[in-house]
């Protein structure tokens, strides 16, 4: 099937204003903010086949399709989002949006749309999982929308996903959590910590005030990247794309140029083409959300107590390389659903694709999630 | 698999509207017949991710799993029955599973082939080689069933587990023979169980 086939086309992403003040989870007050939306395939009649897709640390509202002809990529879930994929466009309502804080138009640390400016940068207020369900609610309600037919996401996106199933049980009748996890490890902690730093230290920093000073600590955040998109990926997959080759230069003494193994090559072109795309303040502000977050923090701890009133219907998927959100952390999900006895399905994923495999082709994870989608606003 | 007697009696046997496990789901059939006949709410249990899709694809809720690695996600008499229907045989480890799945079911429900069957002994007397059946045409060295037990070995297994059998059918094409004689006639056993 070629891409143009079953991809939902040419996409324009709307601008949503809400003048309603937001009270922040982590304290203070927004008076008002944007946000930014694309939506793929028809609402129906009876407002019973919406869908929302919640994007993971770097992610935004741009999910499939592509913004004109002359893309060279189409949006970032494009694998699962289109007519006959497992987010089927031709019978279910996509709605996805850039979320609060995010640097791709919603309001964040670099929009100047409120107080002229004022909450920029650093002044930018901490925002939480708990604050993003709250303003896509409030986005649903704009769109004519009272009940997701599912909530899916992976990775960070996951974690929205169950943040909504376990705050608003009647609002999520199918959630899907790929890739995801009901907190962060320390380990996992600290390699956000390590790419916060990274940013910290690039003198461009500034303090968090780069933005008046008329620059960018894209050193740091390349970095910052390299350290991310590492994690992200499988020892093996990196053997098998890289291996020891070099990208130029030689180890011969008599060679003019240094050698650059092609994994350096690699991880430095990452690391730039980020630090160009995406603000340093919505990094750290993305990752300390990601921290913070903990599903069973609203029971003590106790994730089984914590999902006990939850009444979706739940698709949990891991990958088997994927040591960052490792399977065992979201079987800790799927065990605890199980003892409360709602309803979960699950499968662990063969994939050499570490933490990334949630966006990318395998047959297994399609098979899988389409299979399971069916029953979907069926 | 062409005759699987033993799902009618599994759905006969199972109470309306009951909670029910089935281990070794594969593309889940017979939690689908479930459903439908008795209105059960049912866990699907496989290991393998195609006959996960399969089962998924029929609405059903499915647990990749692999159910040697434990079973430690169900709780004591979590459910009212644990059905393990033509699973017992591939299993590296057969005793420890029916140990571990009478106490997580009220009830246990458990289908095999029998391997006492006569045309299996004659087929193995006469032939000096692992039989082959219709039903079960693998050769010995690549078969997934590597544990074949007979019904008088199961039943056994039961006392030694202080499992009451609480019923049982057995299955072959003369039935009259296979009740009499089940261990050398009857093609296929299935069990109603629970612990003593």
């Amino acid at each position: 099937m070629k891409d143009s086939e079953n991809s939902v086309g040419i996409v324009t992403p709307q601008r949503f204003v809400f003048d309603e003040p937001l009270a922040l989870e982590a304290g203070g007050e927004l008076p008002r903010y944007e946000l930014v939306v694309e939506t793929y395939g028809q609402l129906n009649s009876e407002a019973s086949n919406a869908i929302l897709i919640c994007h993971a640390l770097s992610g935004n509202h741009h999910a499939a399709g592509k913004h004109s002809p002359e893309d060279a990529k189409s949006g970032w879930w494009d694998l699962v989002i289109g007519p006959g994929k497992p987010i089927d466009t031709d019978r279910l309502f996509v709605v996805s949006l850039n979320n609060l804080g995010g640097c791709d138009g919603s309001t964040g640390p670099t929009s100047a749309a409120n107080d002229s400016g004022h909450l920029r940068g650093t002044n930018f207020p901490q925002v939480t999982v708990n604050d993003w369900v709250e303003t896509q609610r409030r986005l649903a309600l704009r769109l004519g929308i009272s009940r997701w037919a599912a909530v899916i996401g992976g990775s960070l996106g996951g974690m929205q996903a169950l943040q909504w199933s376990v705050t608003y049980p009647d609002w999520v009748e199918h959630c899907v959590i790929v890739a995801a996890a009901p907190s962060l490890t320390a380990q996992n902690i600290a390699f956000n910590e390590i790419a916060r730093q990274a940013i910290y230290a690039d003198p461009d920093w500034c303090d968090g005030n780069y933005l008046a000073a008329n620059t960018q600590p894209t050193t740091g955040m390349a970095l910052a990247r390299m350290v991310g998109h590492l994690t992200y990926m499988s020892a093996d997959r990196m053997s098998d794309r890289f291996g020891r080759d070099l990208r130029s230069g030689s180890f011969a003494p008599d060679s003019s140029e240094a050698p650059l193994f092609e994994v350096e090559s690699y991880l430095r072109y990452q690391g730039e083409q980020f630090s160009t795309r995406f603000d340093a303040n919505t990094y750290i502000l993305m990752t300390r959300a990601l921290d913070r977050f903990n599903i069973a923090d609203e029971a003590n701890g106790d994730l089984s107590k914590a999902l006990s009133e939850v009444r979706s219907d739940y698709l949990v998927i891991s990958f088997s390389t994927d040591w960052r959100f490792a399977p065992n952390r979201s079987r800790e999900l799927v065990d605890a659903l199980v003892a409360n006895g709602k309803s979960v399905s699950y499968a662990n994923i063969e994939s050499d694709g570490g933490h990334d495999a949630f966006l990318l082709k395998n047959d297994d994870y399609l098979a899988i999630f389409s299979a399971w989608m069916k029953r979907v606003a069926a | 698999m062409t005759q699987r007697r033993d799902l009618e009696h599994i759905i006969d046997w199972v109470p309306s509207e009951s909670r029910v496990l089935d281990l070794g789901c594969g593309e889940g059939e017979l939690l689908d017949a479930l459903i439908d006949a008795k209105q059960v709410s049912g866990v699907g249990v496989d290991i393998d991710i195609s006959n996960v899709a399969k089962a998924l694809g029929r609405g059903l809720q499915v647990l990749q799993q692999d159910m040697e690695l434990g079973l430690d996600n169900f709780s004591e008499k979590s459910f009212d029955a644990v059905i393990v229907a033509y699973s017992l045989q591939v299993l590296s480890q057969p005793h420890e599973l029916l140990d571990r799945v009478a106490d997580i079911g009220i009830e246990v429900i458990v289908s095999f082939p029998n391997f006492g069957h006569w045309r299996s002994r004659l087929a193995l007397l006469l032939g000096g080689k692992m039989p082959k059946t219709r039903s079960l045409p693998y050769n010995w060295y690549d078969t997934p069933n590597i544990h074949f037990c007979t019904i008088a070995d199961f039943e056994a297994l039961c006392r030694e587990l202080q499992i009451t059998i609480l019923e049982k059918r057995t299955m072959g094409p003369v039935n009259l023979l296979s009740s009499l004689w089940p261990n050398l006639f009857a093609k296929s056993a299935t069990y109603r169980v629970k612990r003593q």
